[in-house]
């Protein structure tokens, strides 16, 4: 499947925050998008997500315009792991999954056995099932992005974005992310991730859009998109990009 | 999933042990058991248990379900809708708005059935206003606490206008029945009054039962919950649009009761846990149960009866503080 975004400019009706932009996803195959803080990484995921209207231009899942969709439609499709997230009632972590089974049910509906079934897996697949019947508001940071990736998941669909997956978890929470975006990306999802360190590009071998002055710089794959010079470009900072046990990382000079 | 069905049911036991205790108590106490042989049996033992059952304490018992179980859901749905614990039913107004309606036509002399249609109208109209400030307002700010400030705005004017009425009217017959109306009673209330309300409440009370798992996924916030599928505008929508009916429509009969629907969603949760599929019901059944005990101390612990809304905030302000007290130690 792919998710394709036509000559779009973003933003709100008094700012644009990103022009002509010219997108093509597809899944089976993880971008990072890496730019400055600021530079419009969550207008442009806001966007896609159809809660921050479009100004011009036009985003096409499987060549269809989805302009017209109902947030049902889409979330069957596109499933979003946001960044900071509060919860004002003691859920447990199995309803939080099962809320992500709520884009197939009918409009007055609730979960049913099979959904239940479902969200189980999810809890599986991200071997998470331990947590079940914790309450979410009782989890460390890195389990309860687990849980919403879980609940990402138990949408079903076909592209998930996610807002630095990675920001506020300890180191080994991040690897342990990293190892899931990867398992997924096998499992034929696209991910769309947004991130402050060009190093979890390497780890995803990903392909790379970078955003800087309000459009689209540079993108490919990885290892030719990140370089000592796109990088001291938007971030003005010297970096050597070294191999290490056959994976490319970055060291930022002049410490 | 079966122990919540199961502490459900336990409410609803409670609920109907209250209800038959609450024919029992009052200035004219009658033995429960003469009240289930005049029932099941027909048999008379007092010449007054028939007039009393039926005429006198049959609507109060009535009204005190259908109040306390509506104001109770009102609440529990606002707290969901604006994913705050702290929200009460007169969130958007809808209070200050029946009582500005109710003041004015007491102050016209208005016969009971205008006060309450008044009061009704007043405190429907008192939402619309603060959605169409909000609406006015929303680019500016986020879209619920747009909401929530509207609210405060129509609330302080709508306050303002009651406080007009209160020093228009005259002090000696006018201005105590304002006083009096304004601190909630069930004493006025007959079949008349139930039949009219009941029909709305429950016709009201569908929807939100039916959108019941919608409020669920909301409590991540709207823009989540729409990542999720949930057309987040329509969902406010229903939900405003019922609470305020129920609100309004207990209003209108029994004047303003305080606290009721802050502490009891507060106490349901606590029960039966955050699920709104069952959290409504309990809601109900809890707030039913509250208010027909509040209301039987209202009519038998003093020669001269105490008026609703005094009595909830006394009793409710102590009980808030021991659910939270006890639920701080389960993390909200």
């Amino acid at each position: 499947m792919e998710l394709k975004i036509k000559n779009a400019s973003l933003g709100y009706r008094r700012k644009v925050v990103l022009r002509n932009i010219d997108l093509e996803l597809l899944t089976g195959q993880t971008t990072c998008f890496i730019g400055k803080n600021g530079a419009g990484k969550t207008t442009l995921f806001k966007s896609i997500l159809g809660i921050l209207p479009l100004l011009d231009g036009e985003i096409l899942l499987d060549g269809k315009n989805i302009a017209a969709w109902n947030r049902r439609r889409f979330a069957q499709k596109v499933a979003y792991v946001p960044q900071a997230r509060s919860l004002p009632f003691p859920f447990t972590v199995f309803e939080v999954v099962l809320f992500g089974r709520t884009a197939h049910l009918g409009a007055f509906s609730s979960p049913g056995k099979a959904d239940k079934l479902i969200a189980e897996d999810c809890l599986e697949r991200l071997q998470i099932r331990y947590l079940k019947d914790c309450l979410f508001t009782q989890i460390s940071g890195g389990e309860q992005q687990l849980a919403i990736v879980a609940r990402a998941l138990a949408q079903q669909p076909a592209f998930l974005i996610m807002d630095e997956p990675t920001s506020n978890l300890d180191f080994g929470n991040q690897i342990k992310i990293l190892n899931q975006v990867n398992k997924l990306k096998n499992d034929s999802l696209g991910i769309l991730m947004a991130t402050h360190s060009p190093d979890h590009a390497f780890m995803c071998d990903a392909q790379v859009t970078v955003i800087h002055r309000e459009g689209i710089r540079k993108q490919g794959n990885c290892n030719q998109v990140i370089t000592g010079e796109i990088l001291r470009e938007i971030y003005d900072v010297d970096v050597s990009i070294c191999r290490i046990e056959n994976r490319k990382t970055c060291i930022p000079l002049n410490i | 999933m079966k122990r919540s069905l199961l502490l459900l049911a336990i409410l609803f036991i409670v609920l109907s042990a209250t209800t038959l205790l609450s024919f029992a108590v009052g200035r004219y106490p009658i033995a429960v058991a003469d009240i289930l042989r005049y029932l099941f049996a027909g048999e008379q033992i007092d010449e007054n248990i028939p007039i009393l059952i039926e005429q006198v304490r049959t609507p109060r018992i009535l009204g005190a379900i259908l109040a306390g179980g509506s104001l109770s859901v009102a609440g529990a749905v606002y707290q969901g809708l604006f994913r705050n614990p702290m929200v009460s039913p007169d969130i958007l107004g809808v209070t200050s708005g029946a009582g500005f309606g109710a003041t004015l036509a007491i102050l016209f002399s208005a016969g009971l059935a205008a006060i309450q249609l008044s009061a009704f109208g007043m405190g429907l109209l008192a939402v619309f206003l603060t959605l169409l400030l909000s609406r006015i307002m929303t680019n500016v700010h986020d879209k619920v606490l747009t909401m929530v400030l509207s609210g405060m705005i129509v609330g302080a004017l709508f306050g303002a206008l009651i406080a007009l009425m209160k020093y228009l009217a005259d002090s000696e017959s006018r201005l105590p029945d304002i006083v009096f109306w304004l601190m909630g009673s069930l004493s006025e209330i007959t079949m008349k009054e139930i039949k009219m309300v009941a029909p709305i409440i429950l016709i009201a009370l569908v929807p939100l039962q039916l959108v019941a798992w919608r409020l669920n996924v909301l409590s991540f916030g709207e823009g989540e919950a729409r990542t999720l599928g949930v057309n987040t505008k329509c969902l406010r929508l229903i939900v405003i649009v019922c609470a305020s009916l129920l609100t309004a429509s207990v209003i209108a009969v029994s004047g303003l009761i305080g606290w009721v629907g802050l502490i009891i969603p507060h106490l349901s949760r606590f029960i039966i846990g955050p699920d709104h599929r069952l959290l409504l019901p309990a809601s109900f059944f809890t707030g039913s149960v509250f208010l027909l005990w509040v209301d039987n101390l209202s009519r038998s612990i003093a020669s001269l009866e105490i008026p609703l809304g005094i009595l909830t905030s006394m009793i409710g302000a102590p009980l808030f503080f021991i659910v939270l007290k006890i639920s701080s130690k389960r993390v909200w």
